[in-house]
């Protein structure tokens, strides 16, 4: 309905003016940060010291120092594990939730559903808080080991990964639910019957039929996790502040650190550019996956 | 009987999943109306609301709230009019480079915007919006459009062509069936729009945490953090019930974004927070 007429030139133009200022905004503070980024990470850039007064452009020597640096390795392996933590149990107990809820009592819902919601639509800063003091020394989790005559243990010490990836775990896995819910309602139930009735088990049902039934929402789902997995700062920067020693150091962290605390920006820039090319590689995909639908 | 039980599990295994979920935030709600509230949760001797007014009472939480709500309104509204405005070309006409701009910004959507923070820290500094408001709003404002222009443009071309064109009869101008017809037709989507990048802006710690450095600016997000860090170990209760406090707007934005999504809207599965 939009082809009736074709428009010349100067038409279009004309057309566009309304686009005029979403572009101006787009690229002086989206694609002008992107571009800096690229600048800066081949300059010595520093918000203090002799590099402050002079900025210089300095190759790939930023990118040398972090393939030499050990504690790039180790935020990427934390960042890693951080992703795939939160990916595997965001996904799998949403999905799990989903597919329990289907079909169940109105009311049981009604009650159940709020509370995996709630995880979801408290602030970043909310979850951060109420998870650190969960975990914490005084907190319910020690309250419960307690009363269950466990030893009381110092969670944010001994297993810091551990309870970071919980807490984003407790806040994200509603979304999981909540793409998976809507996924499995267009899942015919005939074909689920049929699948029954030729003898597939439950299980092989749920391989062979249901999971092939909604592989796009899983493909969708996962680049989605992914990409704000990927820039999650505030809940570990609040939680644990990287630490103890390296231990939750992801690579938005130790960019941080870097950039504000050692005040070397353009050292702290390079490592941005690991986050932006992943997250480009991963845009190219989810935009391919939204295209072919 | 094996029927009963495999009819059963699901229903504990989600009971007791519910129940770990909702230790966390039961915590919140039961130390913020706790005078004696500690790390744990556990119910209070006495109720009271004495956490509420505490943290009522202090002025900083309340400019805290203000510049959260004056940020996040101020964004919210700039979006909808500046999307708005770029989703009708976008919908109504035949652009060369529509399908590559569509496509762009598609892609936009979901850059980490974490990794660009640092260089646009500098790029404040230099072109002195450090530790403004207006500079913190507009950084927000266009990292928030990508997503807006493509749900906008979607709504849009749900508003049928026809009554636009009556208007252009009448000699209505382009700005004025935008405001007069489309606008009105697609108030639902406007809503959801709004209400998206409202409660995305008020949930956000890390920008106004760089982009700002006066105590007076800084929006209740970040307050909440540093309030955590200097007391949070002493007045839990306080902090249960700021933390709740904050945590309101977001709960009434979802739920009133319930009721606009059920009116024949959905957000095609990309609203990750």
């Amino acid at each position: 309905m939009k082809n009736r007429n074709k428009y010349n030139t100067a038409e279009e133009l004309k057309h566009s003016a309304l686009l005029l200022p979403s572009v101006l905004l787009l690229l002086l503070f989206f694609v002008m940060p992107i571009l800096l980024t690229i600048y800066y990470s081949f300059t010595n850039l520093a918000l203090s010291g002799e590099n402050a007064k002079q900025l210089k452009f300095i190759g790939i020597d930023n990118y040398i120092s972090m393939f030499r640096d050990r504690t790039v390795r180790v935020s990427i392996i934390n960042t890693l594990i951080f992703l795939i933590g939160s990916l595997v149990g965001q996904q799998v107990l949403g999905f799990m939730i989903a597919l329990m809820m289907k079909n169940k009592n109105k009311v049981f819902r009604g009650i159940v559903g709020p509370i995996f919601l709630a995880g979801w639509i408290m602030p970043e800063v909310v979850v951060a808080l109420c998870c650190s003091t969960f975990f914490g020394d005084e907190g319910t989790l020690n309250r419960i080991c307690t009363t269950l005559h466990l030893p009381a243990l110092e969670w944010l010490y001994i297993v810091p990964m551990l309870t970071v990836v919980l807490a984003n775990i407790w806040h994200g896995t509603a979304f999981s639910m909540m793409n998976f819910q809507s996924a499995l309602d267009g899942v015919s139930s005939d074909i689920e019957e049929a699948a029954r009735v030729d003898g597939a088990s439950r299980v092989q049902t749920l391989f062979r039929v249901i999971l092939p039934c909604i592989k796009n929402t899983i493909a969708t789902n996962t680049m989605l996790n992914t990409l704000s997995t990927l820039g999650v700062f505030g809940l570990i920067y609040m939680m644990t502040g990287g630490g103890p020693g390296n231990a939750t150091l992801t690579l938005p962290i130790f960019m941080y650190r870097q950039a504000f605390v050692s005040q070397q920006l353009g050292y702290g820039t390079a490592i941005s550019m690991l986050i932006l090319v992943i997250g480009i590689i991963l845009s190219v995909f989810y935009t391919r996956i939204i295209r072919n639908d | 009987m094996r029927w009963k039980l495999e009819k059963g599990v699901p229903y504990i295994v989600l009971s007791v999943l519910a129940l770990i979920f909702a230790l966390p935030l039961l915590w919140i709600i039961l130390a913020s109306l706790d005078l004696n509230a500690s790390a744990s949760v556990h119910i209070p001797a006495k109720w009271t609301l004495e956490n509420y007014k505490a943290v009522l009472s202090e002025q900083a939480n309340l400019k805290a709230f203000a510049n959260g709500l004056l940020i996040s309104f101020s964004q919210s509204l700039i979006v909808v009019v500046a999307a708005g405005l770029a989703a009708y070309p976008l919908s109504r006409y035949e652009l060369k480079y529509k399908n590559i701009f569509m496509y762009t910004i598609l892609f936009m959507t979901s850059l980490p915007i974490t990794a660009v923070m640092v260089p646009v820290y500098k790029m404040f500094l230099s072109m002195h919006l450090y530790d403004k408001m207006i500079g913190l709003i507009l950084f927000l404002t266009a990292t928030s459009m990508p997503y807006a222009i493509w749900l906008m443009k979607n709504f849009m071309d749900g508003v049928p062509l026809e009554l636009e064109d009556a208007a252009k009869v009448d000699g209505a101008s382009t700005l004025m069936s935008i405001r007069k017809i489309i606008a009105p037709l697609m108030f639902p989507g406007i809503c959801v729009v709004f209400i998206f990048t409202f409660s995305n802006s008020w949930g956000n710690f890390f920008v106004p945490y760089i982009l700002l450095q006066s105590i007076d600016k800084m929006p209740a997000s970040v307050t909440l953090y540093q309030f955590f860090g200097q007391y949070g170990m002493v007045v839990y209760g306080q902090l249960a019930a700021y933390s709740a406090l904050y945590a309101i707007p977001s709960i009434l934005l979802y739920v009133l974004s319930q009721n606009y999504m059920s009116k024949g809207f959905n957000m095609a599965g990309a609203a990750k927070g």
